[in-house]
């Protein structure tokens, strides 16, 4: 989405393209077009982009993709804070 | 004798061509059954809830099966309804299969669907708006059939199906709690095992020939593809974001373009929003308008219950108007306002909205006076501003979590000294 940014260089994605077996399913499920493939690995090309939603690294086959992923929702951090992560519930969405 | 016949009496009409309408308008001595009922059981049917009102009382339990009032009897029960469960509206028919019958469901929405999303998008219910997990079909579907996988939320549910006029296929409905793709995939309640456990459940592999599930690309989150093809024989396809491109999708071969996997967060998606936003922030209100008005109510005279209520007034308006400003004019206007963290643009739509109010309609009340207003309007709206991170598809929780650090002490901050010039404005005049 090219008109409406959020924060930069917070992003937690991190690609090991060595592990890369170029099966493009990042550049397939992220919704943000975060990965093009160059050559035959996957390619980081708007880290700023990531929402950290986890698809990719749930659907890298060879765990290439390591990503925080979590609910970018206030409310759930404020929970996360007071009661910690584990007992923080999203009661909004 | 006539005194004990309940009027007015009516013979009996023949059952046959009876409009359905008419058995709305059932005399008070033979009510409807309710229709209301939770979801689950099986797909297409509702159990009925336990003791809707005593079955048959009334004047149309006597003696006589003659019907003793107006209007004419219910057509008769159609085949698949079973005792305990009453036929979901948008189910149309039913198809036969190796794994028996299952419902095939309209396309189109009629009125109680649409008031159904009306009610949700107010946050009525939102937290039990549901159809039972299971497998669908739409048209005509046959062996070799897609198969459109998708969330229970009936919100999701009828958006997927309302976009499949002309498509003969089935959709596998997940047990997602009643919460929408992406959400349910962020929680866990859209996952593999999910997705294989339903699939099993409902034979699929004996249903259909073919072995591909159209998966809806929210739900890469939850489900892992490359672990389907081992753990139920499926092979994944990643389906495009919007159910509105399902059918393109499937028309081209089920190929998508770049356009059908990219979020978009129009100004439409953004308004439909705000209702539920006004809705959360309004949950914590009554506490923040109690301490509003009870600090309304010091002043020279140490307490007085008019100054509680015409100050009282003012400061309430004043939160009012952070709630607009960080509720409403936040998700509406997002792009256009300044600041990426939603914090800064919520302070700067609570300083218009409040800066404006103060200006145009209570300017007499002096500067300290109307600097509380603004700053509690600024805070509510950056607070409200804050939370709506949640509902978009683009904030990351990285960066929520680091704005928040910012943000928070700046909104306790603003809230405190409007309390104490609030406070202190009374004892100027």
């Amino acid at each position: 989405m090219k008109s409406l940014r959020y924060l930069e260089g917070v992003a937690t994605l991190v690609l090991d393209r060595e592990k890369c077996v170029g099966c493009e399913a990042c550049t397939v499920v992220c919704p943000h077009g975060v990965f093009v493939m160059a050559g035959r690995k996957a390619e980081i090309v708007d880290r700023d982009g990531c929402m950290e939603c986890g698809a990719c690294a749930t659907n890298c086959p060879v765990s290439a993709i390591s990503v925080t992923p979590g609910v970018g929702c206030a409310s759930y951090i404020i929970q996360a804070w007071i009661k910690g992560r584990e007992n923080a519930e999203c009661v909004n969405c | 004798m006539l005194l004990d016949m309940p009027a007015p009496c009516f013979y009996r009409i023949p059952v046959m061509n009876i409009p359905d309408k008419l058995n709305k308008d059932a005399g008070p001595c033979c009510p409807a059954p309710e229709k209301s009922a939770g979801a689950t059981g099986l797909p297409g049917l509702t159990i009925l809830p336990l003791a809707s009102g005593p079955a048959g009382s009334g004047c149309c339990d006597s003696e006589k099966d003659q019907p003793c009032c107006g209007p004419p009897p219910a057509p008769p029960s159609s085949p698949h309804e079973r005792p305990g469960y009453i036929l979901c509206t948008f189910v149309e028919d039913f198809v036969d299969t190796a794994m028996g019958p299952v419902p095939i469901v309209s396309t189109s929405l009629d009125g109680s669907d649409r008031f159904g999303t009306f009610k949700t998008r107010l946050n009525i219910g939102r937290g039990n708006y549901k159809v039972a997990p299971g497998l669908y079909g739409v048209g005509h579907p046959g062996p070799e059939s897609p198969v459109i996988v998708t969330a229970n939320y009936k919100l999701t549910f009828d958006a997927v199906r309302s976009e499949l006029r002309g498509v003969d296929g089935w959709i596998l409905v997940l047990d997602t709690r009643g919460i929408n793709v992406w959400c349910a995939a962020g929680k866990g309640t859209l996952s593999t095992s999910e997705l294989v456990l339903r699939v099993k459940k409902t034979g699929l592999d004996r249903i259909v020939n073919h072995r591909r599930l159209l998966l809806p690309q929210l739900g890469a989150t939850g489900i892992a593809g490359h672990r389907l093809r081992k753990e139920c024989g499926f092979e994944p396809v990643w389906g495009p974001i919007r159910a509105g491109d399902i059918k393109e999708f499937l028309a081209r071969g089920m190929k998508g373009d770049e356009k059908m996997r990219r979020v978009t967060f129009s100004v439409a998606e953004r308004a439909v929003l705000v209702p539920v936003e006004i809705s959360l922030v309004l949950k914590p209100s009554l506490w923040v308008l109690l301490c509003v008005f009870l600090l309304s109510g010091f002043g020279p005279g140490v307490f007085s219950l008019s100054a509680l209520w015409q100050r009282g007034v003012v400061a309430v308006l004043a939160y009012g108007a952070g709630i607009g400003a960080g509720a409403v004019l936040v998700p509406v206007l997002l792009p256009w306002l300044p600041g990426r963290a939603f914090f800064i643009k919520g302070i700067f739509s609570g300083l218009a909205v409040g800066g404006s109010m103060v200006y145009f309609f209570n300017r007499e009340a002096g500067a300290v006076a109307n600097t509380a207003l603004v700053l509690l309007a600024l805070a509510v709206s950056s607070y409200a501003a804050m939370n709506f991170t949640g509902a978009t598809p683009y904030t990351s929780p990285t960066g929520v979590e680091k704005e928040m650090r910012l943000g928070i002490p700046i909104q306790i901050i603003a809230t405190l000294a409007a309390a104490v010039l609030w406070v202190w404005s009374a004892f100027l005049n």
